[in-house]
């Protein structure tokens, strides 16, 4: 475990010091990140010049849900956003080439790239988070600024599990590659507002068996001290962690299960 | 004329080819037609109407948008770029027709086929789902179809436009970048701009990329009917001429300074 862990660091620091040769055009493309993600915002904000609140949240509320919902996602995107160009591998057939190295498929795909410049996006969703904060006035306690941390990561691990379960439909369909997107830019959307929002069968299904509910709305319930509307347990305010650890046991069972199926196009 | 029209056919049949890829994408955008009519649903818990769209409004362009994503396909379009890059180009100035009229005729038949088998079945299911509002006089329907086709023109229009920046740059990355947010944000694919505070929308009228998206679906939704219709598409129109005007004249200009090596 702990070589796999200090040779992906290799593998990651070696990706990020070839992406920091051209400083200004990186600095220029951390930037661009950051812009097209704020539009997203941009959209929230419009929202709320028409309305107070959205659902009983307000836009500090529904900030802070976008704020660290974006964060995560950016930090999943970072580490295994180049998990959508899989389908190129395996219509050309170069995906063989993974399959007689010494190390889990799964591993060399996770660190086929890793997009520094992802950063920005990130960043945004910081800056977001600061706004938020201003408008909340929350009293925190270690507890909460605890909490804040592990949803922030607990829910980078849900996204990057869910993204490598669904992106493995390319192992039946080359051509499905874009169902996944429903489920991970998908995924992104739906934790950045209330699920309550959303109707009941597709909250049942993106927020609970998809389970972005665990990425922003559960554990913001707890930081933002709110009721919960839909009259949950407790518990699973906290339950974050768990989700993400079953996630990723699923993803990786997906992902045996879809290598045993894989047929090779004969690159 | 012959000749646009097989390139037309070919435009047609090169995305008819991928049928699985067809209907992920269907999927994919019936997904987020979902998601966000819920989100533009809790905003009409407070209010009747917002920027003159009622709750069945909004949805009708939430699903809308969704059914045109494809069609219009503002997003990565970087064939012509590509083709300037590797020096393909060459081929195309040697052929009998000018790039540009080649391109539309390629991109109208994308956009048939996008608009048939990614635009109709969201559309459907939208509809079956919730209650849309239907254009009201078979009128403002064709006034629609015209309205699409030049739509989808526009934004070619565009794409040829920033894709010359290949001839100057090499790697247009970066204002393929731009002028999909520009373009995103501006054309109403996100939110109506009828939604906009008041200066943010008079930027947004001032630029080709309502007529991309938010003209059709107004007049689809009956926000914008009879002269009021009839000024939007010559408003389409105007601007599908200026940018392919504008288009021309720096493809003359970067043909002009364009060094291909190899033979």
């Amino acid at each position: 475990m702990a070589e796999v862990v200090s040779l992906y660091a290799r593998l990651v620091r070696a990706r990020v010091r070839s992406q920091l040769q051209y400083r200004t055009s990186f600095a220029l493309d951390l930037v661009a990140m950051a812009g097209i993600t704020f539009l997203d915002f941009v959209a929230v904000l419009v929202i709320f010049r028409n309305v107070p609140t959205l659902d009983g949240w307000s836009i500090g509320e529904v900030a802070f849900l976008y704020a660290t919902s974006a964060m995560a996602f950016a930090l999943t995107d970072m580490a295994i956003g180049h998990l959508d160009g899989l389908s190129q591998l395996v219509r050309e057939g170069s995906f063989d080439l993974l399959l007689i190295r010494p190390r889990s498929t799964l591993f060399q795909v996770m660190t086929m790239d890793f997009q520094l410049k992802r950063l920005g996006k990130a960043l945004q969703g910081l800056a977001v988070l600061v706004y938020a904060l201003t408008l909340l006035d929350l009293a925190w306690t270690p507890g909460k600024i605890a909490m804040l941390v592990t949803m922030i990561l607990a829910g980078a691990v849900i996204f990057g599990a869910v993204w490598i379960f669904v992106i493995c439909i390319v192992f039946w369909s080359v051509e499905g590659r874009e169902t996944a997107n429903a489920f991970t830019y998908g995924g992104n959307y739906l934790a950045q507002f209330p699920i309550t929002i959303y109707d009941a069968w597709l909250r049942r299904f993106l927020a609970y068996v998809v389970p972005m509910a665990f990425v922003s709305y559960m554990p913001a319930l707890f930081i933002l001290g709110k009721e919960d509307p839909l009259g949950l347990p407790g518990w699973l305010r906290f339950a974050s962690p768990a989700v993400a650890v079953l996630t990723v046991l699923g993803a990786g069972a997906m992902w045996r299960h879809a290598m045993r199926h894989y047929r090779s196009a004969g690159g | 004329m012959r000749v646009y029209w097989e390139i037309a056919r070919c435009g047609y049949q090169r995305y008819a080819a991928y049928p699985a890829a067809t209907w992920a994408g269907v999927f994919t955008n019936m997904v987020f037609g979902f998601m966000r009519g819920s989100v533009l649903l809790a905003l009409y818990a407070h209010r009747d109407e917002i920027g003159g769209y009622n709750a069945s409004a909004a949805l009708t362009y939430t699903w809308l948008v969704q059914a045109l994503i494809a069609a219009i396909y503002i997003w990565g379009w970087r064939e012509l770029g590509d083709r300037i890059r590797s020096g393909d180009i060459a081929i195309d100035l040697a052929r009998p027709v000018h790039p540009q009229a080649a391109g539309l005729a390629s991109d109208l038949g994308r956009a048939l086929y996008h608009l048939l088998f990614r635009g109709v079945p969201p559309l459907l299911v939208g509809a079956v789902v919730f209650e849309l509002t239907m254009p009201q006089t078979p009128l403002a329907g064709a006034a629609f179809v015209v309205s699409v086709v030049l739509a989808v023109a526009v934004s070619y229009g565009f794409r040829f436009l920033y894709s010359m920046a290949a001839f100057w740059l090499v790697d247009i990355r970066g204002v393929m970048v731009a002028s999909a947010v520009v373009a995103t944000l501006f054309s109403g694919f996100v939110i109506p701009v009828a939604y906009f505070p008041e200066w943010l929308a008079a930027v947004a009228y001032a630029t080709p990329f309502p007529a991309m998206a938010q003209t059709p679906i107004d007049i689809f939704i009956g926000v914008l009917s009879g002269t009021e219709a009839a000024g939007a598409l010559a408003m389409q129109a105007a601007w599908l001429a200026a940018l392919l005007l504008g288009g021309r004249v720096l493809f003359a200009a970067g043909a002009r300074r364009l060094v291909v090596q190899g033979g």
